[in-house]
């Protein structure tokens, strides 16, 4: 067999063209937000402005991360932020009734930790058995369970805000503001959720499956995947998510309330979908979505950083950005 | 369930062989519980309730709570065809879309008392019990300029853009525009612990040198407290909040340096307000007009006469 001479010694100009450049344009779109906002104020570039955007980030992150998995897959999430603010207000209730009594602080917010994360996945199955068991659009269901959540947060602060105590405080704390090698804690696990999500989703049998669900579910059936299976497991990783989030979200402020976590879900999916996603599913990267949450947090950081443009038009801005952040890709798969 | 309750509470009075002179029925229409301060208004509409029931056997108040303009208009077409109200007391969700609404109450005949919010058109409501924007954000303003002695840097973070809003922060900056005190910039922060804590984070990164921080809200000041916490500047400045949050109270009580005052906008206004329709049934008292209430300035003084442990809010 002959080789051909190109692929056994490609040129630079084969080696351009395998680039991925469509991809890339989120990464582009990243780019020119940064020059833009070290040229509107000098404290943009700064470590500290910058780990506070990359903090802010971690939340619709790590949740976004959940909701590629969920979209590639075909499907929909409109629940987490509702979720988000039901297992913040719930974790803070079960850590305040157990304070006090025979558990040490620490033991109080570490079985806090477990009650979330376990209640994330409970979640999160209950939406992808109802979405696939009870074969019901994803659309309604998870818009029915955002309308749960949201208004059991609301019971359970009585209308008003559910607070941590204070004792337990400062053992919590540093979750969210502590540093390990300089950089802020939540960030680590923004990087540790989105690898780990990276090597599922590009990685593993199951990350093939969920794309193949998500460009055709009838093919994938007769290819003998379990396809209810495995999508009802995108919603349970995306339930996982919404827990890691909370975890680091509580100690923040301490406090949930009926108005936490509203319109994260749109964040969430405008992160991904920037991200490159296609929101009919099928494909989709995780980086991409990582690029695109850092991306929606630094519109806001570079807005507030700027007198140029009145608070009242902050919204125009952010909405020409998310539409523009996406024609560039979709115009150039036109090509 | 209100109904079958009416059912009981006459069968029981046949029963016992009361007859009762007459029941007047007061409907009381809120916004739902979505943030602290409607929170507030919810609990305190639940206490009234209970008081008033308690002490005028022939009062029956019925509450209901409204997630948006049209639920609520939907909320008052059914006080009057199932409760049968005589008086309507109600805290619009927006001015303009329940004008019309409450005005058709009126045409009936009904008794109707307007909160917080007023009618886009002015004589439909009998009586009219509001707070005072424009007092909250002078107070705000006095406070402020007193403290810096009329000069320094001040950052503003303002509410959800509405004329609640404009009213507060209008009167603020005119008062400020005479002083020698520079406001550095204004953002929204949409009454939001959040968001305060984010745009808060950001004018720390812009701004070497704050004196003070104009939160106008307690939600959004706690944010802003977490903020200053964050970046190691909890010294050397304050944060002024504003309507009247319990733990903001608190603090003041306990000698806060960061929240030293709180200037009130009472989520009350709503036991105020059901008090005085109640005694258009109750009394011959005149009632009818229109009641502001103050936005007093709390210190560590007077914060024990507005700090109510057991609300929500």
């Amino acid at each position: 067999m002959s080789q051909p001479e190109a692929a056994a010694v490609p040129t630079w100009r084969a080696r351009l063209r395998r680039v991925p450049w469509q991809q890339l344009t989120p990464l582009a779109g990243l780019v020119l937000l940064l020059i833009v906002g070290s040229l509107i104020h000098p404290a943009f570039l700064t470590s500290t402005n910058l780990f506070n955007v990359l903090t802010r980030a971690a939340f619709i992150g790590i949740i976004a991360v959940g909701g590629t998995f969920v979209i590639i897959g075909g499907g929909i999430d409109l629940s987490v932020g509702s979720m988000a603010a039901f297992l913040s207000g719930a974790m803070i209730l079960l850590m305040n009734a157990l304070h006090g009594g025979a558990i040490s602080p620490l033991g109080v917010v570490l079985i806090g930790v477990g009650m979330v994360l376990g209640s994330g996945l409970l979640a999160g199955a209950a939406n992808g058995l109802a979405i696939t068991r009870g074969r019901i659009e994803p659309f309604i269901v998870t818009l029915g369970t955002l309308g749960i959540f949201r208004s059991l947060v609301t019971y359970l602060a009585d209308g008003g805000t559910i607070s941590l105590n204070f004792a337990l405080r400062g053992v919590y704390r540093p979750v969210f503001y502590g540093a390990f090698l300089g950089i802020p804690i939540p960030v680590w696990a923004f990087a540790v959720v989105a690898v780990l999500g990276a090597i599922l989703l590009h990685r593993t049998r199951f990350g093939r499956y969920v794309r193949a669900i998500g460009s055709n579910q009838e093919v994938a059936r007769y290819a003998a995947i379990r396809v209810a299976r495995v999508r009802t497991l995108t919603y349970v990783i995306q339930g996982l998510c919404v827990a890691i989030a909370v975890v680091l979200y509580v100690p923040r402020l301490g406090s949930a309330s009926a108005s936490t976590g509203i319109l994260w879900e749109l964040e969430a999916i405008a992160a991904v979908i920037i991200g490159g996603t296609a929101l009919k599913g099928g494909s989709g990267h995780i980086w991409g979505t990582v690029v695109g949450a850092i991306m929606l947090s630094l519109i806001g950081n570079v807005l507030n950083l700027t007198t140029a443009i009145s608070e009242y038009l902050n919204g125009t801005v952010q909405g020409l950005i998310i539409i523009g952040a996406v024609f560039m890709q979709r115009g150039r798969q036109g090509r | 369930m209100t109904r079958s309750f009416r059912t009981l509470a006459i069968v029981a009075a046949l029963a016992f062989g009361v007859v009762f002179a007459q029941t007047y029925v007061i409907g009381v229409s809120i916004p739902a519980a979505t943030h602290g301060w409607t929170g507030g208004v919810n609990w305190w509409a639940a206490q009234t309730k209970a008081r008033l029931e308690a002490a005028y056997p022939n009062l029956q108040i019925v509450i209901n709570t409204a997630g948006s303009p049209g639920e609520q208009a939907d909320d008052i077409e059914d006080l009057i065809a199932i409760n049968r109200i005589d008086a309507l007391v109600i805290l619009p969700f927006e001015s303009d879309p329940l004008t019309e609404p409450v005005a058709s109450v009126k045409d009936r005949g009904i008794f109707v008392t307007v909160v917080d919010r007023g009618l886009s058109r002015p004589g439909i409501e009998d009586v009219y019990v509001a707070g005072n924007n424009t007092v909250m954000g002078q107070v705000s303003a006095e406070y402020i300029i007193g403290r810096l002695g009329g000069e320094g840097k001040i950052v503003v973070l303002r509410g959800i853009p509405t004329a609640i809003d404009n009213e507060r922060f209008d009167a603020f900056m005119e008062l400020v525009a005479e002083t020698n005190i520079e406001v550095l910039d204004s953002r929204y922060a949409n009454w939001n612990r959040d968001d305060g804590f984010i745009v808060m984070q950001d004018f720390l990164t812009r701004f070497p040198e704050i004196d003070a921080v104009w939160a106008q809200d307690d939600d959004i000041a706690l944010g802003v407290v977490e903020a200053l916490r964050q970046a190691g500047r909890d010294k050397d400045l304050f944060v002024v909040g504003g309507a009247g949050m319990k733990e903001i109270i608190k603090g003041v009580m306990d000698g806060n340096e960061l929240i030293p005052v709180n200037v009130l906008y009472p989520p009350a206004m709503i036991a105020t307000a059901i008090e005085i329709t109640a005694l258009k049934f109750i009394s011959d008292v005149p009632i009818l007009g229109r009641y502001i209430l103050d936005s007093p300035l709390i210190t560590q003084e007077n914060a024990a006469d507005y700090y109510f442990p057991d609300s929500p809010f």
